[in-house]
């Protein structure tokens, strides 16, 4: 292993972290409920449908309006996606249907879950690393 | 004052992935790539997220009602570790690999008008609309 220094970002890694514990930990206690991103947009499926989704859309117009500002404001956050369209629709499908039977994903299980010791969503949590970190490496060190 | 606070925590939410580098698929893998150059600034971001989040939820475990809202309180209780749990965070953490990216990151590189990302997107709404349809009103959650 070497680490990357020349992408090693640490302040912005820890600042924006802060924000998205600081959001998951708020919406915990003024609304009582999971920001977790899987979970609120997966509910949004949901046979039957519920009474009402609109806090649903509410988050995920927050996380939208969150990229417009960043738009009018900043720079343009670096951006590279070297998926090809086939790895693309794969990983979408994997990442939709596997984070809904997990019930979670990196913010439900990763976020909010560990930040509330639960010892399934550490079981979670070291799967879904596993597995990156098996994919990627499969990826570039084996595949390539 | 539901959709307020939600509305809310979304752009805050939005705005920390941005700022620490989740909404780059590249910077993901770099975190994801251990045997390569290894980027350990994902390390921070979870890091950072957890020390912000445990007092809260610290707080909020102790209410029965929810602080603004006042509606019951909806946190999960669940502690069983089964094969739907694992299973499904190994095709999480493999589309998660493949791609760099997990849901969260993907609404908002949509939001910043990466359009590559439409693709993965899509999909990911796909898996999900499958999961409701396969499971139907079974699903607790």
């Amino acid at each position: 292993m070497q680490i990357d220094w020349q992408h090693f970002t640490p302040w912005s890694a820890l600042a924006g972290g802060v924000l998205i514990g600081l959001s998951a930990g708020l919406f915990a206690l003024l609304a009582g409920r999971i920001a977790g991103i899987s979970g609120i947009v997966g509910g949004l499926f949901r046979i039957p449908m519920a009474s009402s989704n609109h806090w649903r859309w509410a988050f995920v117009g927050g996380l939208i309006v969150a990229a417009l500002i960043w738009r009018l404001t900043s720079s343009p956050p670096a951006f590279a996606l070297s998926a090809s369209l086939p790895q693309s629709i794969a990983a979408g499908l994997l990442v939709g249907l596997g984070t809904r039977y997990a019930n979670g994903c990196t913010s439900g299980h990763g976020v909010c879950g560990l930040a509330r010791f639960s010892v399934r969503s550490l079981a979670a949590v070291l799967a879904f690393m596993a597995a990156g970190f098996i994919t990627v490496y499969l990826l570039r060190h084996v595949a390539a | 004052m539901r959709n307020l606070i939600a509305a809310l925590a979304g752009l805050i939410f939005g705005l920390g992935l941005i700022l620490s580098g989740m909404s780059n698929p590249a910077k993901v893998q770099g975190f994801l790539d251990l045997a390569g150059q290894w980027d350990p600034s994902l390390a921070l971001v979870m890091a950072g997220a957890i020390a912000a989040a445990t007092p809260l939820f610290m707080l909020a475990r102790r209410r029965e009602r929810a602080l603004l809202t006042h509606e019951p309180m909806s946190l999960p209780t669940s502690q069983r570790i089964d094969r739907q749990l694992l299973l499904g965070s190994v095709a999480f953490g493999i589309g998660w690999g493949l791609a760099g990216i997990c849901p969260g990151p993907a609404i908002v590189a949509a939001g910043l008008g990466k359009v590559a990302i439409l693709p993965f997107l899509l999909a990911m709404l796909v898996g999900m609309a499958l999961h409701a349809r396969m499971t139907g009103s079974r699903s607790p959650q």
